[in-house]
């Protein structure tokens, strides 16, 4: 099977060659822990619930991969490789005025997720492509999930905060200030006030620490 | 810190039990007594639960003292379970600890309940610095240390394994005996279980929800038409099942070489063998707690009141009140020193 990409705690991702085009095989692991009619049973539920968050992701207006096929017997989806580069390996590396530009685009992006009661799970900028056309796609919906709660949007948001700390720590005022603004053109001024409060408490119960 | 011999006699009163231990300063713990309220009929009430233990409170601290073999002057500092908990039932250990700090005039001690049972779990597994899973009754907590304190990477959005165990139980008109709560005669039947009946699984992230599972099992017993043999196999493969999967995605994100059960819960031999092969899977050491120190004890109570007392953590009498919903993600542990492995 193509060339190991990642290997995750839940799944591996490998990158093929497939009906002529180059594409993504995510397949998940059974664990070994559980007995095999549940394993099966929450394959199955996961290999079909991710893309339909990214189906989802669609219909709200984010770019997301496109999914080629869904082979449940497996736990492998098929999905277009993204062209273009993560936002980890060029934010550091551009202009402050291109990074705020980016990083307002990722605000809108989280906003329309949110508008539309899709929780991503993994904000990290690793998770995000920017293609050469210039637009930004959103990856691995694994751990997304479907919730209006202001709870659920101030984790994601700072679970996003403290990935840019670790990744991106010269920037993560400018970067993540820029990321709220995209996110107030979408949420409005009262859901973004909301949840930059949620936040606040949120760093208070200290769960999130960073590791340094 | 402080550097010195003593004894500390810690109490232990947060929800069913009363425990009374007693620990040397150099971390031997040198009696460990509790009795427990056991209710007629139902779950705890938490103030049938208090009467029994203002009751007992007074022979159990006795009973301690005598296995230890020393006279109450020559305790050092009292300890007691401060929170989170029942309020009535706190208070009853909470007042039995002033009482005696106040007569003897010895320092008093605050102790977290949760932090006390990680503390304990360490001395006797011998673990450095683990990903804890204490389940019990009233808690399901995946936690781990971090910058000063333990945090909580999982937890229940509602209510404990424990709980959902016991209620689950007695709604199949199961009985408790002396030697075996309720859990462990749930485990007896799920081991004669055959087929797998599927119920609601629920992870969120790391945390983790019991209501559905519960509301669904106990209307398959409504039902009648699975034996209750299949319904508690069922029952305990997905919550144990969930149980395990958080704890994995802890100790895959804390990158820790270690994971400690502990709790009431933790005695259960299937939940600790789906643990034990996820250990093997990371290349983690498992570990956990015996009986006597992973169910509610005494014992945590004082050795956590030494590690407390040594780094002057104490409380004055007129500001030890009880604290019901006591985080243990509040409370800062600066004898933990963060792991350089």
């Amino acid at each position: 099977m193509g060339i190991l990409i990642k290997k995750g705690a839940e799944a591996s991702i490998y990158m093929e060659e497939w009906c002529g085009r180059k594409v993504i095989f995510k397949r998940r692991y059974p664990k070994k822990y559980r007995i095999p009619e549940l394993d099966k049973i929450l394959q199955i539920r996961r290999t079909k619930h991710e893309p339909q968050m990214i189906h989802k992701a669609k219909e709200a207006g984010v770019p997301t991969p496109i999914i080629f096929l869904v082979d449940l017997e497996e736990a492998t989806i098929v999905m277009e490789f993204v062209e273009g580069v993560r936002i980890k390996e060029i934010l550091n590396e551009i202009s402050s005025e291109e990074r705020v530009k980016i990083c307002r685009e990722i605000g809108k992006l989280v906003g329309k997720l949110h508008k539309n009661g899709i929780i991503h799970g993994d904000l990290t900028t690793s998770n995000m492509i920017l293609t050469p056309h210039g637009s930004i796609v959103l990856i691995d919906f694994g751990l997304s999930e479907q919730s209006f709660e202001v709870e659920a949007r101030g984790v994601d948001l700072h679970l996003m905060r403290r990935a840019l700390a670790s990744t991106h720590y010269k920037y993560v005022n400018e970067c993540f200030n820029a990321v709220i603004e995209g996110y107030r053109e979408i949420m409005g001024d009262d859901a973004t006030m909301e949840v930059l409060d949620k936040i606040r408490e949120i760093e208070r119960r200290g769960r999130y620490v960073a590791r340094r | 810190m402080r550097d010195e011999e003593g004894y500390c006699l810690g109490i232990e009163s947060t929800a069913d039990d009363f425990g009374v231990g007693i620990a040397t300063f150099d971390g031997k713990i040198i009696a460990n007594v509790n009795d427990v309220y056991i209710p007629e009929k139902g779950g705890i009430h938490p103030r049938e639960a208090s009467r029994h233990h203002a009751a007992v409170a007074g022979r159990v601290i006795a009973e301690a003292l005598r296995r230890a073999g020393i006279k109450p002057k020559e305790i050092s500092i009292i300890a007691f379970s401060q929170g989170p908990g029942l309020g009535p039932c706190l208070r009853v250990g909470a007042t039995a600890a002033r009482a005696l700090a106040a007569y003897l005039g010895r320092p008093l001690v605050g102790v977290n309940h949760c932090i006390a049972h990680i503390e304990i779990g360490k001395m006797v597994s011998g673990a450095r610095d683990p990903v804890t899973l204490y389940v019990s009754g009233g808690n399901t907590i995946v936690a781990a240390f971090e910058a000063g304190k333990y945090r909580v990477f999982g937890e229940t959005l509602d209510i404990a394994v424990g709980n959902c165990l016991d209620v689950f139980a007695r709604e199949a008109g199961l009985k408790p005996r002396v030697d075996k709560p309720l859990g462990a005669v749930v485990e007896e039947l799920a081991s004669r279980g055959k087929s797998f009946i599927p119920l609601p699984y629920t992870v969120k992230g790391m945390d983790l929800s019991f209501s559905g599972l519960l509301t669904a099992a106990i209307s398959l017993l409504h039902e009648g038409r699975h034996p209750l043999e299949d319904i508690c196999f069922s029952f305990q493969e997905i919550a144990f099942s969930m149980l395990t999967e958080v704890t994995e995605r802890a100790l895959a994100h804390t990158e820790k070489h270690e994971v400690l059960l502990t709790g009431g819960v933790a005695a259960n031999k299937r939940l600790q063998s789906m643990l034990k092969v996820m250990c093997e899977e990371h290349g983690a050491r498992f570990c956990v707690v015996p009986k006597e120190y992973a169910t509610d004890n005494g014992a945590m109570i004082a050795w956590t009141g030494v590690l407390c007392y040594k780094h002057g953590i104490t409380i004055p009498i007129e500001r030890s009140y009880v604290k019901l919903k006591w985080r243990l993600d509040e409370v800062e542990v600066p004898w933990v020193e963060q792991s350089t492995i």
